[in-house]
């Protein structure tokens, strides 16, 4: 058993969705349902930062209930929704119409508002009528709030709520289509390319926005190594910055574009081995908070488009814990601290999700043996898309049970609804 | 060779033999009927989704004289306007029965996804800002025909390289056959970054005048302008054009090139691209045979040219 207090042996008992005793050994008499968790790490639910359910809008590419059972064969036991849905969750209509759907989920379902009306960037959302739905997270994600003036606001405002802003660093004007990492593979492959700059430039105005507000600023998807140090330094002038990046950017590079294959179209797009090696790093040394998949589905016509005409975006729900566990080269401790408890802070879900696993505690938990190997297979997706650029690759470690609110919801490997 | 995508693909051998191959096209495009039975029964389809009148003629042309069926997709009056997706165009094409697919796009990739979803043979008649390989062959076949061989050989590819499928496919085609390439052009209008490509780069077009064996001058895009990669065509035109007073100091003998269509007093000079270093005509001459060869070798195995 590992949480953030610890690593230990023991077996636990839950009842009506909370963790009840915890014990070496507990006595077998016990009525209900068994678990084995022989060779696993039993851990605090893993929680996402950033996962696009497309509900509502783009239900052929996910809904709340696909995507909340590839989370919860992934160990999520919580998912921080994405507003960028048509429409927009910009409002505490929307807002409620996703929670709603979310109840019958199998995960905790989430919601992040948008900081701006529509995601346009131009006016401020009502970020105080959905923080009273307790929306704890905002931001305009899919684009970058561009206005400095708005977002300066923005953050100002926020401050007062209590609540935090999280920025998709883009700067449009240096971006503007582009359709992968601006380098040697744009160059040769012919493909309007995306400077590392374009990040770059609105983290580091984001951190100075956050100096001048005093308030807090999630940085969503770091990919670059310039992105990586900008924020290191924040963090150790003291500001209240934190930041996640997603798996393809710690293990994918722009080459990977070679032939054209939209699966590997992301944003941020993926970056040059430096990059990869600077995102390991900042996720080794604490730069880096969480680990955010930035799951996004996309139909398979959508897909099938020419490379600058298909949406950007990749699964990585179901893949994330692996991907960690397979190519970080951190102990499993620390990959469940970026996975879980630190995510899980940042949400405003401490409390609830990431631990401790300890009586008293929701019974949000997450068992998975590090060692298994197993191979990704895209057509055994339980998202409705089946854009991953990981199929076929072998990876170490895997889910065999989620047990969300008390309820076992995966078990041996097995959504059970 | 199954499809042809990428200079990059060919290799020196796969170039050599085009070319040779080419030679023989050559002889029969000169006949007085420029026609042979090598691909009689076998079907093209020439799937332009960006209009190239040039090209498209030109294969479809090279197709007809190899006695092949050329079937022509046009995309402004087909179910593309219906909202058609590629996969399904190409699919339902496929299924009327085709041997080889001649695909022109305005994105980059387009005829390797293409080549992923059929099982006739793919030649890319340019896609994007990426590659355009027969130009290449035929480029390379017109110097070669004029100058003999590439082997040594200095070559200026000049103005909008960034923005042309053109250029990456000489520069890739031009090195393999040996020849010394630069290219020269404003920062703005060069790649991002050119790690890997076998080249040199400068900005300085008058100093290598003197040194080159062919300048090939690429087309200048009026909607470059709008995008404030230069202040003004006609600060181009004084840099970078080639104007008489810059053709004046080209060695003799040295070959005057271009993809068209031209855009005369930008790029290139009238009195220039009329002048007798000037092989443009030959280009356009050369890239029938050069794409019989192609069409040729992708679809005519053990057929006889004669």
């Amino acid at each position: 058993m590992i949480d953030a207090t610890g690593t230990r042996r023991a077996d636990v008992a839950v009842r009506d969705g909370v963790i009840i005793e915890v014990a070496e050994r507990l006595d077998e008499s016990t009525q209900g349902l068994e678990l084995d968790a022989s060779g696993c790490v039993v851990a605090p639910g893993l929680v996402d930062l950033h996962t696009h359910l497309r509900e509502p809008g783009r239900e052929e590419a996910e809904t709340v209930e696909s995507g909340s059972r590839a989370a919860a064969l992934g160990g999520y036991t919580a998912v921080v929704a994405m507003p960028n849905t048509e429409p927009a969750i910009d409002s505490a209509a929307v807002v409620r119409q996703v929670l709603e759907l979310g109840t019958k989920a199998m995960v905790d379902v989430r919601v992040a508002g948008a900081i701006t009306v529509g995601r346009a960037g131009t006016q401020l959302a009502p970020l105080g009528e959905m923080a009273d739905l307790g929306v704890h997270l905002f931001t305009d994600d899919g684009a970058g709030v561009q206005d400095a003036r708005l977002m300066r606001r923005a953050l100002e405002y926020a401050g007062g709520l209590g609540v935090v802003l999280a920025q998709h660093c883009e700067d449009e004007s240096l971006a503007a289509g582009g359709h992968m990492h601006e380098g040697e593979w744009s160059s040769r492959l012919g493909i309007p390319g995306i400077p590392a700059e374009a990040e770059e430039l609105m983290v580091a105005r984001d951190v100075a926005l956050s100096r001048l507000t005093g308030a807090p600023v999630h940085f969503l998807h770091l990919s670059t190594a310039v992105s990586v140090d900008i924020v290191r330094e924040a963090k150790a002038a003291g500001l209240s910055v934190t930041a996640e990046a997603a798996p393809h950017h710690f293990t994918l590079t722009h080459d990977s574009v070679s032939a054209y294959d939209t699966r590997f179209k992301v944003n941020p797009p993926l970056r040059t081995a430096v990059d990869v090696a600077a995102v390991k790093q900042g996720l080794a040394d604490g730069t880096i908070d969480a680990i955010a998949t930035d799951h996004a589905p996309h139909s398979q016509e959508a897909k099938e488009a020419p490379f600058d005409q298909a949406p950007p975006g990749m699964l990585g729900l179901e893949t994330a814990l692996a991907l960690a566990l397979t190519e970080l080269e951190l102990p499993v401790e620390q990959v469940l601290a970026l996975l879980s408890w630190q995510p899980a802070r940042i949400a405003g879900l401490q409390g609830q999700h990431g631990g401790p696993v300890a009586p008293g505690h929701a019974a949000n938990l997450c068992v998975f043996d590090p060692e298994a190997q197993w191979t990704v297979d895209g057509n055994r997706m339980a998202s409705r898309s089946r854009n991953t650029p990981f199929d076929g690759m072998a990876l170490r470690g895997r889910v065999r049970h989620t047990v969300c609110r008390g309820e076992a919801v995966v078990i041996d490997g097995v959504a059970q609804r | 060779m199954k499809h042809l995508l990428s200079m990059a693909d060919l290799g020196v051998d796969g170039i050599e033999e085009i070319l040779r191959v080419t030679e023989s096209f050559v002889e029969v495009t000169a006949r007085d009927i420029p026609r042979v039975p090598a691909l009689r029964g076998k079907t093209i389809v020439s799937l332009f989704y960006e209009e190239s009148t040039r090209t498209r003629l030109s294969f479809e042309s090279a197709a007809k004289r190899l006695s092949a069926d050329v079937m022509t997709f046009s995309v402004a009056t087909s179910s593309v306007q219906k909202g058609e997706s590629l996969k399904d165009t190409v699919e339902t094409i496929q299924a009327m029965g085709m041997d080889a697919v001649v695909v022109r796009h305005a994105s980059a990739g387009v005829p390797w996804q293409v080549s992923q979803w059929v099982d006739a043979s793919v030649v890319n008649a340019g896609d994007g800002w990426h590659e355009h390989p027969t130009q290449a062959l035929l480029d390379a076949y017109t110097i070669r025909e004029r100058l003999g061989s590439l082997e040594g050989r200095r070559i200026a590819i000049v103005g909008d390289v960034k923005h042309s499928r053109v250029a990456r496919s000489n520069v890739l085609g031009f090195h393999a056959l040996g020849a010394e390439v630069t290219l020269v052009a404003p920062p703005t209008l060069l790649p991002p970054s050119l790690e890997g490509w076998p080249c040199e780069v400068t900005t300085d077009l008058d100093a290598l005048l003197p040194k080159l064996d062919v300048i090939y001058v690429l087309r200048m895009q009026r909607e470059r302008m709008t995008e404030a990669v230069l202040p003004s065509m006609r600060e181009y035109t004084s840099r970078y054009g080639l104007t008489a007073r810059r053709a004046a100091n080209l060695p003799d003998g040295a070959l005057v090139m271009h993809p068209g269509p031209m855009n005369r007093g930008v790029e290139i000079a009238a009195e220039v691209a009329d002048a007798p270093g000037t092989v443009i005509t030959r280009q356009v001459a050369n890239g029938v045979a050069v794409r019989m060869a192609v069409l040729f070798l992708l679809l005519g195995s053990g057929a006889s040219i004669a």
